[in-house]
């Protein structure tokens, strides 16, 4: 019997077929909405932002604004030529150009030079709280998987844990600018953004933590112990290894999160401008740590709301964008590319 | 006989050797046990002496208690919270291991334990054998590398994996894998090897194997075996025990278990009537 004349499997249209077929349609259009949505938003930055991070002649990027310091910007009229030209650049005209000298030029702050300051002050920023993040995190998660006794207190713990991530993140800047920077005297410093931004993170990375911990099958626990290793010898041996892809997993996330944050690091770490890289003018070593940075979001910030909007602030905010968005790009992949070494090296 | 125990953790970080006793005298003395899981009793009053280099075997109806029982001897029940030896004593040459002062670590060097799904460490062969060797600080290497031979040819397993040591202990099959935990377990010399369904999830070839293995290892080890194969047990063992619903119904040597069992109740189990 041939599949075109009637039979018992055939099928019928029905309420049931066409709810099935609306469903379908409904996730897919959601899906491409998203995938749509995100498309704009990194085109946008990517294709306003390309105008000032790439040059149209060799080497084809913009070299000064990734290794300089913000200055202001000068726009002014010379001999007919409408021209625009950074601080330094301006006032080493104004002496090789005398007759310049009475030119009025305009000025737009923070619109000329580069952003090599706040490029540092981020990656410094990133790589001391997740530091502090993981540290913290993996040995909370640690303690409250395999030590702590299961009962009412761990539960609230975990629940005190998860209530943390809902903390808005202003409310972390609060925080920190309280304890680190009044309390405990630190001052805006590296290490009050560090110590905020780590506590802001904390949640992500001790639930990832924990999780990754759970996967490690009990038998490898079990082994362990049965052949008379302690407890921390079977978790540093035979857990934990085996844990760390997991749990570097969740340190992208926070690592996303930690450079794109504004509100924890504007009391904490960030200055809006500052003359002096990190490394400058230190006498000791503590200096180092007690020093506030400047950093990509916060400039962002600073460029979008605290000056007069125009074209050209609008240059350095998308470029300012655009690199960020590729730092933290760049510092995902490292992370990406160390958790498949480890995911190879203790596969199980 | 007043024994210094043995089970307390010694300052050199080395076990203290232990004079044996002689073939055939209690090694183990379980002595009216109960055991509680929380406020629920899966034991109850326990009376049992395992003999040396000898191979006992627990035999019974899922759920009588035979595997908790097993676990206690290598105190593997403590990472279990809530549970507890109650009214009675285990012994290891006269050491009750339940005693505050026993270093379950000790203990555990001494008894080692086979689990029913085999749990190769993710690791090298050779790493896994050692791994029981380095965590009591032994590193040499040649000293490590005899001691990987001696065990892997111990279990039987040296001719198929003596090309490869260094892959992972994950490739191998599932009675290999087997045959690498007991090689694990009898790396560390324990005295005694608690085997729990070993079996189990073996295939019929991989499974002649490991009960040859048995037979091997009863010259050196003393074992005690939890299995649900009657008739493994009946090949392997030197003297049964009989358990229902957390009480031990009868221990003998297994030939009378099994040809002429005093209960009627071991009768019933052993003719298949039930279980």
């Amino acid at each position: 019997m041939s599949p075109s004349t009637r039979h018992e499997f055939q099928s019928r249209p029905s309420a049931a077929r066409r709810w099935e077929s609306a469903a379908l349609w409904l996730f897919r259009t959601a899906t491409y909405v998203i995938l749509i949505c995100g498309v704009l938003v990194f085109g946008n930055i990517v294709f306003k932002g390309s105008k000032t991070v790439f040059t149209t002649t060799a080497p084809f990027i913009n070299v000064p604004f990734f290794t300089e310091a913000p200055e202001s910007l000068y726009v002014f009229d010379y001999q007919g030529q409408k021209r625009e030209m950074g601080d330094r650049e301006f006032r080493a005209f104004k002496a090789t150009h005398p007759e310049a000298k009475e030119i009025k030029a305009e000025s737009y702050v923070y619109s000329a030079g580069g952003i090599f300051p706040c490029i540092v002050g981020t990656v410094l920023l990133v790589l001391g709280s997740m530091i502090i993040a993981l540290t913290l995190g993996v040995s909370a998660a640690v303690y409250l998987s395999e030590y702590a006794k299961q009962g009412r207190a761990v539960t609230l713990i975990r629940l005190a844990i998860l209530n943390l991530a809902g903390v808005p993140s202003i409310v972390f800047g609060l925080f920190g600018l309280g304890l680190f920077v009044i309390y405990l005297d630190w001052n805006v410093s590296l290490l009050a953004g560090w110590f905020t931004l780590a506590f802001m993170v904390l949640p992500v990375v001790i639930t990832a933590s924990e999780e990754s911990l759970k996967a490690v099958p009990k038998g490898f626990r079990e082994g362990s112990l049965a052949l008379g290793a302690t407890k921390w010898q079977t978790i540093r041996k035979n857990v934990l290894p085996y844990a760390l892809p997991g749990i570097l997993t969740s340190s992208i996330l926070g690592i996303a999160r930690v450079a794109g944050e504004t509100a924890p690091i504007m009391f904490t770490a960030a200055y809006v401008v500052r003359d002096k890289l990190p490394w400058e003018g230190l006498t000791t070593v503590s200096d180092f740590f007690f020093q506030g940075v400047m950093a990509l979001p916060y400039h962002i910030y600073v460029v979008s709301s605290k000056i007069p909007q125009n074209e050209y602030t609008e240059r350095v905010q998308y470029g300012t964008a655009f690199v960020f968005l590729v730092i933290v790009a760049l510092i995902a992949t490292c992370s990406i590319v160390l958790r498949n070494k480890l995911r190879n090296r203790y596969k199980w | 006989m007043d024994i210094k125990p043995s089970f307390t953790a010694p300052p050199s970080g080395r076990s203290i050797p232990v004079t044996p006793s002689p073939v055939g005298s209690t090694l183990i003395d379980i002595d009216h046990v109960d055991f509680f899981y929380g406020a629920s009793q899966a034991l109850h009053d326990i009376n049992l002496k395992i003999e040396e280099k000898k191979v006992t075997a627990f035999i019974g109806p899922s759920g009588c208690g035979k595997s908790t029982l097993l676990r206690c001897l290598n105190r593997m029940n403590d990472l279990i919270d809530g549970t507890r030896v109650a009214n009675g004593q285990i012994k290891i040459r006269g050491i009750d291991i339940y005693d505050p002062s026993v270093d379950v670590i000790e203990l555990r060097k001494r008894v080692g334990m086979v689990f029913q799904k085999s749990n190769p460490f993710p690791k090298s062969i050779y790493e896994n054998i050692t791994y029981g060797l380095r965590l009591q600080g032994r590193s040499n290497k040649s000293d490590l590398d005899a001691v990987v031979e001696k065990s892997l040819r111990g279990a039987a397993l040296w001719d198929e994996v003596k090309d490869r040591l260094h892959s992972s202990g994950l490739g191998l099959s599932g009675g290999q894998q087997q045959r690498l935990c007991i090689a694990r377990a009898i790396a560390v010399e324990p005295e005694v090897i608690l085997m729990d369904e070993p079996c189990s999830a073996l295939d019929p070839i991989a499974t002649v194997k490991v009960e040859e293995l048995i037979q091997e290892l009863r010259t050196k080890f003393t074992i005690v075996i939890v299995t649900h194969n009657m008739q493994q047990a009946a090949r392997c063992s030197d003297k049964t025990a009989f358990f229902y619903m957390g009480k031990l119904i009868e221990f003998a040597d297994t030939r009378a278990i099994f040809m002429n069992p005093a209960n009627a109740q071991t009768e019933a189990y052993v003719s298949g009537r039930f279980g």
